[in-house]
């Protein structure tokens, strides 16, 4: 990390804590920082997601927590006037290394977003449009299974099946981010990104998701945007918890909620801003 | 406003909530007063609107819509074998040369046998079409059975018999005789005398003339008093001799006329203003006739019970007529305001009495090109070259707009060089249209030599015209299209190329058709910008390709508008609303469209 004079940098964070050494990093960030036109959002994030376990990135709005998250597929790509410097590694590899294909990033990196977004078209075109495009079934029937299991996995399949043909729009707003996250799944993704995915659902739903993102976790590693502490609680091993655009503390989200070593940490979980 | 009651302290309570009540009451009242102003106002510019919409249309089918019937007439033609194909080969060539012509004026001229000398033989046959005989000849050659008898024959008239009996031309009356009548024939001139006031009416009517006569009269007369202030204003400055005396002689000449006019005025309202007595008639008066004893008698001179003049259809006998057995036929508009003169009105009026004169829906009208003679004036070929036109437009608008739109919208880079093409895209927007056609004669014509009057070049034309309003309506619908699903796609793996054209284009698109549809409604409405690269030009053929002379819609309405052809005026209307069927048409669609692929996010 490079040491800055600027006072106006808050000391950046407590050292992260040594992580467990049975789990292996899956994407390693280093001295991340992203820009705006000439408006620093994050500043030198340091971090490592746990393969096969669920982050939950936490801290009040504007923190840069949604920013860091998009990243790490490359989205900040398409928003004009937006430079990412520092390093995001996947598998050893740099995934800004300009030889990396966006495409085949986020083949690797799934998304999932706030707003559950279904293309207007019916069910099983919204799960078969990845596989699609990246060429992973060779005929109709394979396409059907994929589209079957990613169903299935996203707990989607049993309310769905009779009406695979309908549009993914005409489902309740639970059930639409459930198709997202069946579409996500469906390219066999390594890691997969949420945005607050339910932020526009409600409490049921909520449960639902968070039910199946403890399914998920078996195969996939996830990261995880919340604003609700109880989900980033319910849901996640590891917690990262951002203020003006820094990583302040990383860890494991019991100790994190429990014995917080920050405290600005200690201050937001309890309430006190945000 | 100051209330008196609240004190100017700062301190004190400003109002106490009795005063707060009241002051909301008061304020309320305004602000409901205001609201039903402001509804006034636009229940009143809409009804505006409405009602401008509905005169518009009102006029355009009040005028238009007898122009979708024509007058035909049915006439017994003999179809002798030997005439039309004497060896009775068949052969359509043989067929086709026959003198149908002749065929045509026999049978016309046998309905009335009486008539006779050149002139009169000429107005009788003036009444059918020109193109009467080819189309006696086409129906034969489509149906060479109709050869060997004597066949009825529906054929069109011409445009001022056409006029004359949709009653465009003049009002035609017909009464009923009161009086029992007898008949009088002196050397070819028959007075009808009846025992009422039968043609009060006519007498009435000429002595109106009359009195208008006699105002001209008054007028040409004051015109000249006029005169003579100049010519008496030039004396007094002393002219030279020879010039006074021909000033004098200028004088004198004036005064005569003046007193001319004067005493021809004066017994002009005399014989105006006097009851009874007997009139002579002139072209500048209403026609009047009397039908007796199957023949008609037009009136040169009338009184109030008895009417004289020449005999137009001979009658049976001059045996006295019963009160009810004869009639009193008037055309309003005087004989030398109309096209269709009084023989020709007669014989008009006794085959349409015969029910051999109709008006039949008018396919000639929907079927053929343009042509100098109303009757035979049809919409086909401007709709031809509109299609033409607007099928190069459309196939060249639509993927460039479409293009550049995309292209503007999601991939190019925001710097000052796309501020540049943006502003001035909006620009051609607002560029008049004839410049367009100017640009089109100059570039298209002139520079690349393609051919003039062509569906072609005004399709490149109008395309510039459009291109405008297509990009703006892409972007505009590429712009709804919400970026959450370009999110998705993304997210998905996709590339930029294929969140376009997989999920944002077919999105996009219901706009982009609506968009499309109103610039080819704009297109189609368009003439200026035509004129200037020769779509003007008068074509008979139907265009059968892009490259043929062709006109459009509105500019054969334009055409119309400008023809002399009492005729054209209803066409010109006619023509109006098959355009403005075609526009409503197309926006209706444009509206539909929206409405099917309304997406609800």
């Amino acid at each position: 990390m490079s040491m800055t004079e600027d006072s106006q940098t808050p000391e950046a964070s407590t050292p992260v804590e040594t992580l467990t050494t049975e789990t292996t990093p899956k994407m390693i960030g280093r001295d991340v920082s992203v820009f705006y036109a000439d408006k620093q959002a994050l500043f030198d994030v340091d971090i490592d997601i746990v393969e096969k376990e669920v982050t939950a990135l936490i801290g009040p709005s504007g923190c840069g927590k949604s920013t860091f998250l998009r990243c790490m597929n490359r989205m900040n790509d398409v928003i004009e006037g937006c430079s990412v410097t520092g390093t995001i590694s996947m598998d050893d590899g740099d995934i800004y290394d300009p030889k990396v294909d966006v495409v085949q990033l986020r083949a690797r990196v799934g998304m999932v977003f706030q707003k559950p977004n279904p293309f207007p078209k019916s069910i099983y075109e919204n799960v078969a449009y990845g596989p699609r495009i990246h060429g992973l079934a060779a005929n109709k029937a394979e396409m059907d299974a994929i589209v079957e299991s990613s169903l299935r996995r996203a707990s989607l399949w049993e309310e769905v099946k009779d009406r695979l043909e309908q549009p993914g729009t005409g489902l309740s707003g639970g059930q639409q981010q459930r198709l997202c996250i069946a579409r996500a799944i469906a390219v066999e993704p390594e890691v997969i990104l949420m945005d607050e995915p339910c932020s526009a659902l409600d409490p049921i739903a909520t449960a639902r998701i968070e039910e199946l993102i403890h399914e998920l976790r078996e195969n996939f590693t996830i990261v995880i945007v919340t604003h609700s502490m109880q989900q980033a609680a319910r849901v996640s091993q590891k917690t990262a918890f951002f203020h003006l655009g820094n990583l302040v503390e990383y860890g494991e989200t019991e100790v994190l909620f429990t014995n917080p070593s920050d405290e600005r940490t200690q201050g937001y979980i309890t309430g006190r801003f945000g | 406003m100051t209330d008196a009651t609240v004190p100017n302290d700062p301190a004190a309570p400003v109002r106490d909530a009795e005063g707060i009540a009241a002051a909301v009451q008061k304020s309320l009242k305004k602000r409901y007063a205001r609201e039903t102003r402001f509804k006034l106002y636009g229940v009143a510019a809409i009804g505006f609107a409405l009602a401008v919409l509905v005169l518009l249309f009102f006029t355009i089918i009040s005028n238009g819509y007898t122009a979708f019937v024509q007058t035909k007439v049915q006439l017994p033609i003999d179809l002798a074998q030997s005439e039309i194909d004497p060896d009775g080969s068949g052969d359509p060539e043989v067929i086709g040369k026959a003198n149908y012509r002749s065929l045509v004026f026999n049978a016309m001229r046998g309905e009335f046998p009486s008539v006779s000398g050149r002139t009169n033989r000429r107005a009788l046959t003036g009444l059918l079409s020109s193109g009467a005989d080819f189309e006696l000849r086409e129906a034969v050659l489509a149906d060479p059975s109709l050869i060997g008898g004597v066949r009825q024959v529906w054929l069109t008239m011409s445009d001022d018999a056409d006029v004359f009996i949709k009653g465009r031309s003049t009002d035609v009356d017909l009464a009923d005789g009161r009086g029992r009548v007898s008949l009088f024939d002196e050397s070819g001139v028959v007075t009808v005398t009846s025992g009422e006031d039968d043609f009060a009416q006519a007498l009435t009517d000429v002595k109106d003339a009359l009195a208008e006569q006699a105002v001209r009269a008054e007028n040409e007369a004051a015109r000249r008093q006029g005169s003579i202030a100049l010519f008496t204003a030039a004396l007094n400055e002393n002219p030279s001799e020879e010039k006074a005396a021909e000033l004098r002689e200028d004088l004198e000449r004036t005064r005569a006329e003046i007193i001319d006019f004067e005493a021809r005025a004066a017994d002009l309202r005399d014989r105006a203003a006097a009851a009874g007595g007997e009139e002579a008639m002139d072209s500048s008066m209403p026609s009047y006739f009397a039908v007796v004893n199957g023949g008609v008698v037009k009136a040169t001179s009338v009184s109030a019970n008895s009417l004289t003049g020449e005999v137009i259809l001979p009658l049976d006998s001059l045996d006295p007529a019963a009160a009810g057995d004869w009639r009193v036929l008037s055309l309003e508009t005087p004989e030398e305001s109309r096209r269709v003169k009084d023989n020709q009105a007669v014989w008009l009026w006794t085959l349409q009495q015969e029910g051999k004169v109709e008006t039949k829906f008018n396919t000639t009208f929907f079927t053929a090109g343009d042509s100098r003679e109303p009757e035979q004036a049809g919409i086909w070929g401007a709709a031809v070259g509109s299609f033409w036109t607007l099928l190069v437009t459309l196939l060249l608008s639509f993927p460039i707009g479409v293009m550049a739109a995309v292209y503007l919208e999601e991939f190019a880079p925001k710097n000052r060089w796309t501020d540049l093409v943006e502003v001035n895209i909006n620009n051609l927007a607002a560029v008049p249209s004839i410049v367009f056609g100017l640009l089109g004669l100059a570039m298209f014509l002139n520079v690349f030599g393609l051919p003039r009057s062509a569906p072609l070049v005004g399709g490149m034309v109008l395309t510039l015209m459009t291109l405008p309003t297509i990009i703006i309506a892409s972007r505009a619908a590429l712009k709804s299209v919400p970026p959450s699903i370009r999110e998705a796609a993304l997210g998905m793996g996709a590339s930029r190329l294929q969140a376009m054209t997989h999920h944002v284009l077919p999105l996009a698109l219901p706009g982009m058709l609506t968009g499309t549809i109103i610039g080819m409604a704009q297109a189609l409405g368009e003439t200026a910008p035509l004129l200037m690269i020769g779509m003007v030009a008068f074509i008979v053929d139907i265009p059968g390709g892009m490259t043929d002379p062709a006109t459009v819609l509105p500019v054969q309405i334009f055409l119309w508008a400008d023809a002399p052809e009492r005729a054209f005026v209803e066409r010109t209307s006619a023509a109006i609303m098959v355009l403005l069927g075609f526009l409503i048409l197309m926006n209706l669609t444009a509206v539909l469209l929206r409405k099917k692929f309304e997406t609800r996010w």
